[in-house]
């Protein structure tokens, strides 16, 4: 089973050279410290930057430099700042490569729950029900499980939507995932982790092939 | 050159009122526009619409009126780590419409630019498309959203001259240059305020058009929300 810091690992591999990525709130934002030294890659980040950097050094921390998660960082060489509604014309206008986000739930047919528990919790959708709408190329990072050990991967969202059909890929603690066809299909599993363990995990129909591979991590 | 100085902070809110809508910008506490939600707290306005990507902290920035009971409905995109926000919303004292983040810039632009309504993808399909017109466009589906209307736009730069001509720094830009203009009065408040001519008509980002009122702010707490660091190796 992966840790958090693995899962973002994995989803590291995905990025490919030359791309402009666009990292959500929690695991995702782990994926910026495993992409390999060689990858030139910028990360946006919707509040109005790109090309964001890691954290500061202690004492060089700046109020009107954060990211989306309202979190200090630092610009890189080549960085640009930009006001809201053009950074979602990065977005909307698909001039975002990858966007990786998390989930409380994914149905079989892509669908994506992350931004209310009716009556319960709403932290309000920020900017992922845009890049969910227009993101050709959306990776989701959630465990395969939610505390109380329910299934997150469903033949259909209990919880509000925050967007419809968008999900193609899903890396959890358990498995490498894709979306096909109105079915989850297992690609790899976590190293340790049975097909078994993965097809009890996951109440959504999952398609697996003869041979499932380990994950590669590094 | 059109003089849009103001003294002081009182000045630049005058007619403000109950029941009115405002803009702030601002995400999170970065480039929020801190000077007047003091005066805003301190005129005790109440029933009023904010629009705002965020509702601050429960102890800083649109926390302030919230705490004070002074918002009757908010207009946002993420309500994030503010409690007093979430308790008031969960029991209902609070009126929050919840929308996307890029609708609630792109609203905000179209305000300003005189489009009275667009066509996006975002939120199709969700709790966010009900009652709202949608079409296709090129096999994707999109939803029908309007022009916010507001009584005031607050907005904070870094610098401004007396023409009203802003410059912001880094993130601290956000929603600020999409909200002025957006409104019937945008107040503009900068940390340094300076006689025409003392910027380069290059690198004006908003230019003094959009902006009716301007003045310097006495001073700025620039809270951080998340300070996050590393260690130096």
């Amino acid at each position: 089973m992966l840790t958090k810091e693995q899962i973002a690992q994995r989803i590291a591999k995905e990025v490919k050279n030359g791309y402009y990525v666009n990292l959500g709130i929690g695991i995702p934002t782990l994926v910026a410290n495993f992409v390999r030294d060689d990858i030139e890659v910028d990360f946006q980040s919707e509040n109005g930057i790109l090309g964001m950097g890691p954290f500061p050094f202690e004492g060089e921390e700046n109020p009107d430099l954060i990211n989306a998660g309202k979190q200090t960082i630092t610009a890189l060489p080549g960085a640009s700042f930009f006001d809201s509604a053009t950074s979602f014309s990065m977005i909307r206008g698909q001039h975002v490569d990858l966007t990786i986000l998390g989930a409380m739930e994914v149905a079989q047919n892509g669908d994506i729950a992350n931004w209310k528990i009716p009556g319960k919790m709403v932290k309000g959708m920020g900017g992922a029900m845009d890049l969910v709408a227009s993101a050709e190329n959306i990776i989701v990072a959630m465990m395969h499980t939610n505390r109380a050990g329910a299934s997150k991967m469903l033949k259909q969202c209990s919880l509000p939507l925050t967007g419809v059909n968008c999900v193609k890929k899903i890396v959890t603690n358990l498995a490498v995932l894709e979306i096909r066809d109105g079915k989850f299909h297992l690609l790899e599993r976590a190293p340790g982790v049975s097909v078994e363990e993965i097809q009890n995990a996951t109440e959504g129909d999952l398609v697996t092939p003869t041979n499932v591979p380990e994950m590669v991590l590094a | 050159m059109i003089n849009k100085k103001v003294t002081n902070v009182t000045e630049a809110c005058k007619g403000v009122s109950d029941g009115m809508t405002f803009m702030l910008g601002g995400f999170g506490l970065s480039g929020i526009p801190e000077n007047a939600i003091a005066e805003l707290v301190r005129l005790n306005v109440k029933g009023v619409t904010c629009i705002s990507n965020n509702a601050g902290v429960d102890d800083f920035g649109l926390g302030l009126l919230l705490q004070k009971k002074q918002i009757k409905k908010m207009i946002s995109s993420y309500v994030g780590e503010n409690a007093e926000f979430e308790r008031q919303m969960l029991s209902g004292e609070l009126d929050v419409e919840l929308i996307p983040q890029g609708t609630l810039a792109q609203r905000a632009r179209a305000a300003q630019s005189g489009i009275p309504a667009f066509y996006t993808p975002a939120g199709y399909g969700t709790e966010v498309a009900e009652g709202k017109e949608s079409r296709e466009f090129n096999g994707k589906m999109h939803i029908l959203e309007h022009a916010f209307k507001a009584d005031f736009a607050f907005v904070k730069a870094w610098k401004g001259d007396e023409a009203g001509n802003l410059i912001f720094k880094g993130t601290a830009r956000n929603f600020n240059p999409n909200m002025a203009g957006a409104a019937t009065i945008t107040v503009a408040e900068v940390e340094e305020l300076l006689p025409a001519g003392s910027l380069d008509p290059n690198e004006i980002h908003i230019p003094g058009i959009f902006v009716q009122r301007i003045f310097q702010g006495e001073q700025y707490e620039k809270r951080i929300e998340q300070r996050t660091v590393r260690q130096r190796s």
